[in-house]
Protein backbone atom coordinates (compact mmCIF):
# COMPACT_ATOMS: atom_id res chain seq x y z
CA UNK A 1 0.00 0.00 0.00
CA UNK A 2 2.73 2.46 1.08
CA UNK A 3 4.93 1.23 -1.77
CA UNK A 4 2.16 1.77 -4.32
CA UNK A 5 1.34 5.19 -2.91
CA UNK A 6 4.99 6.30 -3.00
CA UNK A 7 5.30 5.04 -6.58
CA UNK A 8 2.23 6.99 -7.60
CA UNK A 9 3.30 10.12 -5.79
CA UNK A 10 6.91 10.12 -7.01
CA UNK A 11 6.12 11.75 -10.36
CA UNK A 12 3.75 14.47 -9.14
CA UNK A 13 5.95 15.35 -6.14
CA UNK A 14 8.98 15.63 -8.44
CA UNK A 15 7.12 17.91 -10.82
CA UNK A 16 5.87 20.10 -7.98
CA UNK A 17 9.37 20.45 -6.53
CA UNK A 18 10.87 21.21 -9.94
CA UNK A 19 8.20 23.88 -10.49
CA UNK A 20 8.95 25.27 -7.02
CA UNK A 21 12.68 25.41 -7.86
CA UNK A 22 11.86 27.25 -11.08
CA UNK A 23 9.62 29.75 -9.30
CA UNK A 24 12.04 30.38 -6.43
CA UNK A 25 15.05 30.50 -8.74
CA UNK A 26 13.57 32.87 -11.31
CA UNK A 27 11.28 35.13 -9.28
CA UNK A 28 11.76 34.92 -5.53
CA UNK A 29 15.55 34.86 -5.02
CA UNK A 30 17.50 38.10 -5.56
CA UNK A 31 20.27 38.54 -8.14
CA UNK A 32 23.79 37.93 -6.87
CA UNK A 33 26.00 40.89 -5.92
CA UNK A 34 28.77 39.83 -8.31
CA UNK A 35 27.15 37.50 -10.86
CA UNK A 36 23.81 39.27 -11.21
CA UNK A 37 21.07 37.12 -12.77
CA UNK A 38 23.61 34.56 -13.91
CA UNK A 39 23.45 33.10 -10.41
CA UNK A 40 20.02 31.63 -11.26
CA UNK A 41 21.72 28.96 -13.35
CA UNK A 42 23.37 27.74 -10.17
CA UNK A 43 20.02 26.51 -8.86
CA UNK A 44 20.12 23.97 -11.69
CA UNK A 45 23.76 23.18 -12.51
CA UNK A 46 25.00 21.92 -9.10
CA UNK A 47 21.85 19.83 -8.64
CA UNK A 48 22.26 18.18 -12.06
CA UNK A 49 25.96 17.58 -11.37
CA UNK A 50 25.11 16.10 -7.94
CA UNK A 51 22.74 13.61 -9.58
CA UNK A 52 25.14 12.81 -12.45
CA UNK A 53 28.24 12.24 -10.34
CA UNK A 54 27.06 10.92 -7.02
CA UNK A 55 23.47 9.69 -7.11
CA UNK A 56 23.12 8.04 -10.51
CA UNK A 57 26.72 7.03 -11.13
CA UNK A 58 26.97 5.86 -7.53
CA UNK A 59 23.82 3.76 -7.96
CA UNK A 60 25.22 2.21 -11.15
CA UNK A 61 28.60 1.40 -9.60
CA UNK A 62 27.10 -0.02 -6.38
CA UNK A 63 24.53 -2.10 -8.29
CA UNK A 64 27.36 -3.35 -10.52
CA UNK A 65 29.46 -4.29 -7.49
CA UNK A 66 26.47 -6.10 -5.98
CA UNK A 67 26.08 -8.04 -9.23
CA UNK A 68 29.69 -9.19 -9.01
CA UNK A 69 29.19 -10.36 -5.43
CA UNK A 70 27.77 -13.87 -5.79
CA UNK A 71 25.36 -13.56 -2.84
CA UNK A 72 23.57 -10.58 -4.37
CA UNK A 73 24.01 -11.47 -8.05
CA UNK A 74 20.71 -11.03 -9.88
CA UNK A 75 19.20 -9.64 -13.04
CA UNK A 76 17.67 -6.88 -10.91
CA UNK A 77 21.11 -5.51 -9.99
CA UNK A 78 22.31 -5.59 -13.58
CA UNK A 79 19.20 -3.81 -14.81
CA UNK A 80 19.47 -1.14 -12.10
CA UNK A 81 23.16 -0.59 -12.95
CA UNK A 82 22.42 -0.23 -16.66
CA UNK A 83 19.40 2.03 -16.26
CA UNK A 84 21.15 4.25 -13.69
CA UNK A 85 24.14 4.60 -15.99
CA UNK A 86 21.93 5.60 -18.88
CA UNK A 87 20.21 8.26 -16.77
CA UNK A 88 23.62 9.38 -15.46
CA UNK A 89 24.85 9.86 -19.04
CA UNK A 90 21.95 12.22 -19.73
CA UNK A 91 22.66 14.13 -16.54
CA UNK A 92 26.40 14.41 -17.17
CA UNK A 93 25.74 15.81 -20.65
CA UNK A 94 23.35 18.33 -19.05
CA UNK A 95 26.02 19.15 -16.44
CA UNK A 96 28.52 19.99 -19.17
CA UNK A 97 25.97 22.00 -21.16
CA UNK A 98 24.72 24.07 -18.19
CA UNK A 99 28.30 24.58 -16.99
CA UNK A 100 29.29 25.73 -20.44
CA UNK A 101 26.38 28.20 -20.61
CA UNK A 102 27.49 29.61 -17.25
CA UNK A 103 31.18 29.62 -18.27
CA UNK A 104 30.76 31.69 -21.44
CA UNK A 105 29.74 34.98 -19.76
CA UNK A 106 31.79 34.30 -16.60
CA UNK A 107 35.10 33.06 -18.01
CA UNK A 108 34.68 34.33 -21.58
CA UNK A 109 34.87 30.83 -23.12
CA UNK A 110 32.46 27.94 -23.61
CA UNK A 111 35.10 25.44 -22.57
CA UNK A 112 38.29 25.70 -20.51
CA UNK A 113 40.92 22.97 -20.02
CA UNK A 114 40.25 23.05 -16.32
CA UNK A 115 40.80 20.00 -14.10
CA UNK A 116 37.15 19.86 -12.94
CA UNK A 117 35.76 20.25 -16.46
CA UNK A 118 38.21 17.83 -18.06
CA UNK A 119 37.73 15.12 -15.44
CA UNK A 120 33.94 15.47 -15.72
CA UNK A 121 34.16 15.16 -19.51
CA UNK A 122 36.31 12.05 -19.06
CA UNK A 123 33.63 10.54 -16.83
CA UNK A 124 31.10 11.32 -19.58
CA UNK A 125 33.29 9.42 -22.06
CA UNK A 126 33.48 6.52 -19.59
CA UNK A 127 29.68 6.45 -19.47
CA UNK A 128 29.35 6.48 -23.26
CA UNK A 129 31.90 3.66 -23.40
CA UNK A 130 29.84 1.75 -20.81
CA UNK A 131 26.77 2.00 -23.04
CA UNK A 132 28.84 0.82 -26.03
CA UNK A 133 30.10 -2.11 -23.97
CA UNK A 134 26.51 -3.10 -23.14
CA UNK A 135 25.64 -3.27 -26.83
CA UNK A 136 28.74 -5.27 -27.76
CA UNK A 137 27.84 -8.44 -25.84
CA UNK A 138 24.93 -10.81 -26.43
CA UNK A 139 25.56 -13.12 -23.50
CA UNK A 140 23.64 -11.51 -20.64
CA UNK A 141 25.86 -12.73 -17.78
CA UNK A 142 29.10 -11.84 -19.58
CA UNK A 143 27.67 -8.44 -20.47
CA UNK A 144 26.61 -7.80 -16.89
CA UNK A 145 30.00 -8.82 -15.45
CA UNK A 146 32.03 -6.78 -17.92
CA UNK A 147 29.81 -3.73 -17.45
CA UNK A 148 30.04 -4.04 -13.66
CA UNK A 149 33.84 -4.23 -13.75
CA UNK A 150 33.96 -1.26 -16.10
CA UNK A 151 31.67 0.81 -13.85
CA UNK A 152 33.83 0.04 -10.81
CA UNK A 153 37.00 1.10 -12.64
CA UNK A 154 35.30 4.27 -13.91
CA UNK A 155 34.19 5.08 -10.35
CA UNK A 156 37.82 5.97 -9.52
CA UNK A 157 37.16 9.14 -11.49
CA UNK A 158 34.45 10.38 -9.09
CA UNK A 159 36.76 11.29 -6.16
CA UNK A 160 39.21 12.77 -8.69
CA UNK A 161 36.43 15.07 -9.97
CA UNK A 162 35.34 15.91 -6.43
CA UNK A 163 38.81 16.86 -5.19
CA UNK A 164 40.10 18.30 -8.49
CA UNK A 165 39.35 21.84 -7.30
CA UNK A 166 41.56 21.27 -4.24
CA UNK A 167 44.36 19.32 -5.93
CA UNK A 168 44.87 21.64 -8.90
CA UNK A 169 44.56 25.37 -9.53
CA UNK A 170 41.22 25.49 -11.30
CA UNK A 171 38.99 28.11 -12.84
CA UNK A 172 36.05 26.18 -11.44
CA UNK A 173 35.21 27.37 -7.97
CA UNK A 174 35.89 25.20 -4.94
CA UNK A 175 33.35 24.22 -2.27
CA UNK A 176 31.02 27.24 -2.07
CA UNK A 177 28.06 26.36 0.14
CA UNK A 178 30.09 25.32 3.17
CA UNK A 179 33.55 26.60 4.06
CA UNK A 180 36.32 24.24 5.16
CA UNK A 181 35.43 24.82 8.82
CA UNK A 182 31.78 23.94 8.14
CA UNK A 183 30.30 27.46 8.03
CA UNK A 184 27.49 28.18 5.58
CA UNK A 185 28.36 30.86 3.05
CA UNK A 186 25.05 31.03 1.14
CA UNK A 187 22.15 32.61 2.95
CA UNK A 188 18.39 32.94 3.03
CA UNK A 189 16.18 32.17 0.04
CA UNK A 190 19.22 31.27 -2.10
CA UNK A 191 20.23 28.43 0.22
CA UNK A 192 16.65 27.12 0.51
CA UNK A 193 16.26 27.14 -3.30
CA UNK A 194 19.56 25.36 -3.72
CA UNK A 195 18.54 22.56 -1.34
CA UNK A 196 15.05 22.25 -2.88
CA UNK A 197 16.63 21.91 -6.33
CA UNK A 198 19.02 19.23 -5.02
CA UNK A 199 16.08 17.29 -3.60
CA UNK A 200 13.92 17.83 -6.72
CA UNK A 201 16.58 16.60 -9.13
CA UNK A 202 17.36 13.61 -6.88
CA UNK A 203 13.67 12.64 -7.02
CA UNK A 204 13.70 13.22 -10.78
CA UNK A 205 16.53 10.71 -11.05
CA UNK A 206 14.56 8.05 -9.14
CA UNK A 207 11.48 8.76 -11.24
CA UNK A 208 13.45 8.40 -14.50
CA UNK A 209 15.24 5.31 -13.16
CA UNK A 210 11.93 3.65 -12.33
CA UNK A 211 10.50 4.45 -15.77
CA UNK A 212 13.66 3.23 -17.53
CA UNK A 213 13.70 0.06 -15.43
CA UNK A 214 10.12 -0.76 -16.39
CA UNK A 215 10.99 -0.19 -20.04
CA UNK A 216 13.95 -2.54 -19.73
CA UNK A 217 11.77 -5.26 -18.16
CA UNK A 218 9.23 -4.90 -20.99
CA UNK A 219 12.01 -5.03 -23.58
CA UNK A 220 13.39 -8.24 -22.07
CA UNK A 221 9.90 -9.78 -21.97
CA UNK A 222 9.33 -8.84 -25.60
CA UNK A 223 12.68 -10.36 -26.58
CA UNK A 224 11.90 -13.55 -24.65
CA UNK A 225 8.42 -13.91 -26.17
CA UNK A 226 9.72 -13.36 -29.71
CA UNK A 227 12.43 -15.94 -29.03
CA UNK A 228 9.83 -18.45 -27.78
CA UNK A 229 7.70 -17.75 -30.81
CA UNK A 230 10.63 -18.31 -33.19
CA UNK A 231 11.50 -21.60 -31.44
CA UNK A 232 7.87 -22.76 -31.64
CA UNK A 233 7.79 -21.92 -35.34
CA UNK A 234 10.97 -23.93 -35.95
CA UNK A 235 9.43 -26.88 -34.12
CA UNK A 236 6.28 -26.65 -36.26
CA UNK A 237 8.46 -26.55 -39.39
CA UNK A 238 10.28 -29.64 -38.10
CA UNK A 239 6.98 -31.55 -37.64
CA UNK A 240 5.85 -30.75 -41.17
CA UNK B 1 51.24 -15.87 -8.78
CA UNK B 2 54.65 -14.37 -9.65
CA UNK B 3 55.77 -17.68 -11.22
CA UNK B 4 52.65 -17.78 -13.40
CA UNK B 5 53.13 -14.12 -14.29
CA UNK B 6 56.69 -14.78 -15.44
CA UNK B 7 55.54 -17.84 -17.43
CA UNK B 8 52.78 -15.90 -19.22
CA UNK B 9 55.04 -12.89 -19.84
CA UNK B 10 57.72 -15.21 -21.25
CA UNK B 11 55.17 -16.88 -23.52
CA UNK B 12 53.88 -13.53 -24.87
CA UNK B 13 57.38 -12.14 -25.41
CA UNK B 14 58.53 -15.32 -27.17
CA UNK B 15 55.52 -15.13 -29.50
CA UNK B 16 56.39 -11.49 -30.18
CA UNK B 17 60.05 -12.32 -30.84
CA UNK B 18 59.16 -15.09 -33.28
CA UNK B 19 56.42 -13.22 -35.12
CA UNK B 20 58.46 -9.96 -35.25
CA UNK B 21 55.23 -7.94 -35.42
CA UNK B 22 56.66 -5.40 -32.97
CA UNK B 23 59.80 -4.94 -35.04
CA UNK B 24 58.35 -4.83 -38.54
CA UNK B 25 54.87 -3.43 -38.01
CA UNK B 26 54.43 -1.61 -34.70
CA UNK B 27 57.75 0.27 -34.56
CA UNK B 28 57.53 1.52 -38.18
CA UNK B 29 53.98 2.64 -37.40
CA UNK B 30 55.21 4.58 -34.35
CA UNK B 31 58.08 6.23 -36.22
CA UNK B 32 55.71 7.14 -39.07
CA UNK B 33 53.32 8.64 -36.51
CA UNK B 34 56.13 10.76 -35.06
CA UNK B 35 57.16 11.92 -38.54
CA UNK B 36 53.56 12.81 -39.34
CA UNK B 37 53.41 14.90 -36.16
CA UNK B 38 56.49 16.78 -37.35
CA UNK B 39 54.89 17.32 -40.76
CA UNK B 40 51.65 18.50 -39.16
CA UNK B 41 53.54 21.08 -37.06
CA UNK B 42 55.45 22.31 -40.10
CA UNK B 43 59.19 23.06 -40.46
CA UNK B 44 59.08 26.25 -38.35
CA UNK B 45 57.36 24.62 -35.34
CA UNK B 46 58.57 21.00 -35.46
CA UNK B 47 62.00 21.71 -33.96
CA UNK B 48 62.17 22.63 -30.26
CA UNK B 49 58.39 22.55 -30.06
CA UNK B 50 56.73 22.63 -26.66
CA UNK B 51 54.23 20.19 -28.19
CA UNK B 52 56.88 17.44 -28.48
CA UNK B 53 56.13 15.69 -25.14
CA UNK B 54 52.40 15.57 -25.90
CA UNK B 55 53.03 14.28 -29.41
CA UNK B 56 55.38 11.59 -28.12
CA UNK B 57 52.74 10.32 -25.69
CA UNK B 58 50.00 10.56 -28.32
CA UNK B 59 51.99 8.30 -30.64
CA UNK B 60 52.78 5.97 -27.74
CA UNK B 61 49.09 5.76 -26.97
CA UNK B 62 48.23 4.78 -30.55
CA UNK B 63 51.01 2.21 -30.52
CA UNK B 64 49.73 0.90 -27.18
CA UNK B 65 46.25 0.38 -28.65
CA UNK B 66 47.74 -1.78 -31.41
CA UNK B 67 49.76 -3.78 -28.91
CA UNK B 68 46.90 -4.30 -26.49
CA UNK B 69 44.72 -5.59 -29.29
CA UNK B 70 47.48 -7.92 -30.41
CA UNK B 71 48.10 -9.15 -26.88
CA UNK B 72 44.40 -9.99 -26.49
CA UNK B 73 44.22 -11.69 -29.90
CA UNK B 74 47.01 -14.03 -28.77
CA UNK B 75 45.01 -14.86 -25.65
CA UNK B 76 41.81 -15.33 -27.63
CA UNK B 77 43.30 -17.74 -30.17
CA UNK B 78 41.77 -21.22 -30.41
CA UNK B 79 42.68 -23.42 -27.48
CA UNK B 80 44.50 -20.80 -25.37
CA UNK B 81 41.58 -19.97 -23.10
CA UNK B 82 40.69 -23.65 -22.73
CA UNK B 83 44.30 -24.47 -21.90
CA UNK B 84 44.48 -21.76 -19.26
CA UNK B 85 41.17 -22.91 -17.75
CA UNK B 86 42.26 -26.57 -17.79
CA UNK B 87 45.63 -25.81 -16.23
CA UNK B 88 43.91 -23.85 -13.46
CA UNK B 89 46.26 -20.88 -13.76
CA UNK B 90 45.67 -18.07 -11.29
CA UNK B 91 43.93 -15.26 -13.26
CA UNK B 92 45.84 -12.66 -11.22
CA UNK B 93 49.10 -14.22 -12.39
CA UNK B 94 47.87 -14.29 -16.00
CA UNK B 95 46.94 -10.61 -15.73
CA UNK B 96 50.31 -9.66 -14.26
CA UNK B 97 52.14 -11.68 -16.91
CA UNK B 98 50.27 -10.12 -19.80
CA UNK B 99 50.70 -6.64 -18.32
CA UNK B 100 54.44 -7.25 -17.82
CA UNK B 101 54.91 -8.47 -21.42
CA UNK B 102 52.97 -5.47 -22.72
CA UNK B 103 55.02 -3.10 -20.54
CA UNK B 104 58.31 -4.56 -21.85
CA UNK B 105 57.09 -4.09 -25.44
CA UNK B 106 56.01 -0.51 -24.69
CA UNK B 107 59.35 0.30 -23.01
CA UNK B 108 61.24 -1.00 -26.05
CA UNK B 109 59.05 1.08 -28.36
CA UNK B 110 59.52 4.13 -26.13
CA UNK B 111 63.33 3.90 -26.45
CA UNK B 112 63.01 4.08 -30.24
CA UNK B 113 60.39 6.82 -30.19
CA UNK B 114 62.32 8.92 -27.65
CA UNK B 115 65.33 8.71 -29.97
CA UNK B 116 62.95 9.70 -32.76
CA UNK B 117 61.70 12.70 -30.81
CA UNK B 118 65.29 13.86 -30.20
CA UNK B 119 65.96 13.45 -33.92
CA UNK B 120 62.75 14.78 -35.48
CA UNK B 121 61.24 17.05 -32.81
CA UNK B 122 64.62 18.25 -31.46
CA UNK B 123 63.89 17.56 -27.78
CA UNK B 124 67.01 18.09 -25.66
CA UNK B 125 68.87 14.82 -25.01
CA UNK B 126 69.53 15.58 -21.32
CA UNK B 127 65.85 16.46 -20.71
CA UNK B 128 64.70 13.37 -22.58
CA UNK B 129 66.97 11.14 -20.49
CA UNK B 130 65.80 12.71 -17.23
CA UNK B 131 62.17 12.03 -18.27
CA UNK B 132 62.90 8.27 -18.40
CA UNK B 133 61.72 7.41 -14.83
CA UNK B 134 58.31 8.91 -15.54
CA UNK B 135 58.13 7.25 -18.99
CA UNK B 136 58.80 3.86 -17.38
CA UNK B 137 56.06 4.26 -14.76
CA UNK B 138 53.47 5.78 -17.10
CA UNK B 139 53.95 3.07 -19.71
CA UNK B 140 53.73 0.48 -16.94
CA UNK B 141 50.38 1.97 -15.88
CA UNK B 142 49.30 2.05 -19.54
CA UNK B 143 50.17 -1.64 -19.85
CA UNK B 144 48.25 -2.59 -16.70
CA UNK B 145 45.19 -0.53 -17.70
CA UNK B 146 45.44 -1.77 -21.28
CA UNK B 147 45.47 -5.42 -20.24
CA UNK B 148 42.38 -4.87 -18.12
CA UNK B 149 40.52 -2.96 -20.85
CA UNK B 150 41.64 -5.46 -23.49
CA UNK B 151 39.93 -8.22 -21.50
CA UNK B 152 36.88 -6.00 -21.00
CA UNK B 153 36.56 -5.34 -24.71
CA UNK B 154 36.21 -9.04 -25.40
CA UNK B 155 39.76 -10.26 -25.67
CA UNK B 156 40.24 -9.49 -29.36
CA UNK B 157 36.86 -11.05 -30.22
CA UNK B 158 34.76 -7.93 -29.71
CA UNK B 159 34.20 -5.10 -32.19
CA UNK B 160 37.45 -3.33 -33.18
CA UNK B 161 36.11 0.07 -32.13
CA UNK B 162 35.32 -1.03 -28.59
CA UNK B 163 38.88 -1.11 -27.21
CA UNK B 164 39.73 2.54 -28.05
CA UNK B 165 36.34 3.67 -26.82
CA UNK B 166 36.73 1.87 -23.48
CA UNK B 167 40.36 2.65 -22.86
CA UNK B 168 40.90 6.20 -24.09
CA UNK B 169 39.01 7.86 -21.20
CA UNK B 170 41.24 5.91 -18.81
CA UNK B 171 44.40 6.66 -20.76
CA UNK B 172 43.70 10.41 -20.90
CA UNK B 173 44.89 11.12 -17.30
CA UNK B 174 48.04 9.07 -17.98
CA UNK B 175 48.61 11.09 -21.14
CA UNK B 176 48.28 14.33 -19.15
CA UNK B 177 50.66 13.09 -16.42
CA UNK B 178 53.17 11.92 -19.03
CA UNK B 179 53.07 15.17 -20.97
CA UNK B 180 53.47 17.26 -17.81
CA UNK B 181 56.40 15.26 -16.45
CA UNK B 182 58.19 15.15 -19.84
CA UNK B 183 57.69 18.93 -20.24
CA UNK B 184 59.01 19.48 -16.71
CA UNK B 185 62.07 17.36 -17.50
CA UNK B 186 62.76 19.37 -20.67
CA UNK B 187 62.42 22.61 -18.69
CA UNK B 188 64.80 21.23 -16.01
CA UNK B 189 61.93 21.20 -13.49
CA UNK B 190 60.96 18.46 -11.06
CA UNK B 191 59.21 15.45 -12.58
CA UNK B 192 58.51 13.78 -9.23
CA UNK B 193 55.06 15.24 -8.51
CA UNK B 194 53.65 13.73 -11.71
CA UNK B 195 55.77 10.63 -11.22
CA UNK B 196 54.06 9.97 -7.88
CA UNK B 197 50.60 10.45 -9.49
CA UNK B 198 51.58 8.00 -12.25
CA UNK B 199 52.84 5.54 -9.65
CA UNK B 200 49.50 5.73 -7.82
CA UNK B 201 47.73 5.03 -11.14
CA UNK B 202 50.05 2.07 -11.79
CA UNK B 203 49.41 0.57 -8.35
CA UNK B 204 45.64 1.18 -8.67
CA UNK B 205 45.42 -0.52 -12.06
CA UNK B 206 47.57 -3.44 -10.91
CA UNK B 207 45.35 -3.89 -7.84
CA UNK B 208 42.16 -3.67 -9.92
CA UNK B 209 43.55 -6.10 -12.47
CA UNK B 210 44.59 -8.63 -9.82
CA UNK B 211 41.14 -8.39 -8.20
CA UNK B 212 38.94 -8.28 -11.30
CA UNK B 213 40.71 -10.09 -14.14
CA UNK B 214 39.37 -13.42 -12.94
CA UNK B 215 35.80 -12.12 -13.04
CA UNK B 216 36.25 -11.18 -16.70
CA UNK B 217 37.82 -14.48 -17.69
CA UNK B 218 35.44 -16.75 -15.79
CA UNK B 219 32.96 -18.49 -18.08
Amino acid sequence: MIKQLSQRLLGPVTLVLLALTLWLGLWVTPPDKVQGNLVRLLYVHPAIAWVALYVSFGTAAIAGALYLWKRTRSELMDRIAYCAMEVSTVFIILTLITGSIWGRPTWGVWWAWDARLTSTAILGLFELAYLALRRANDDSDLRARRSAVFAIIAAINVPIIHFSVDWWNTLHQGASVFTEDGKITVHGSMLVTLFISLFAFTLLFFWLLRARYRLEVLRDEKYQSSLDEALAQRRREGVH
Amino acid sequence: MIRIALLVAGKDLRIERRSRVLLWQVLPFGVTGLLLCGLALGPTHAGHSSAAPGLFYLVMLLVALLMINRSQVIEGSVGTKTSIATLGLDPAGVFLGKALALAVELWLTAVVLLAGSVLFLHTALSGTVSALPSVVVILGALAAAGTLYGALSGGGQGPATLLPMLSLPAFAPLLIAGERSFSAALDHGSIWRWWVISLVALVAYLALGILLYGVLEES
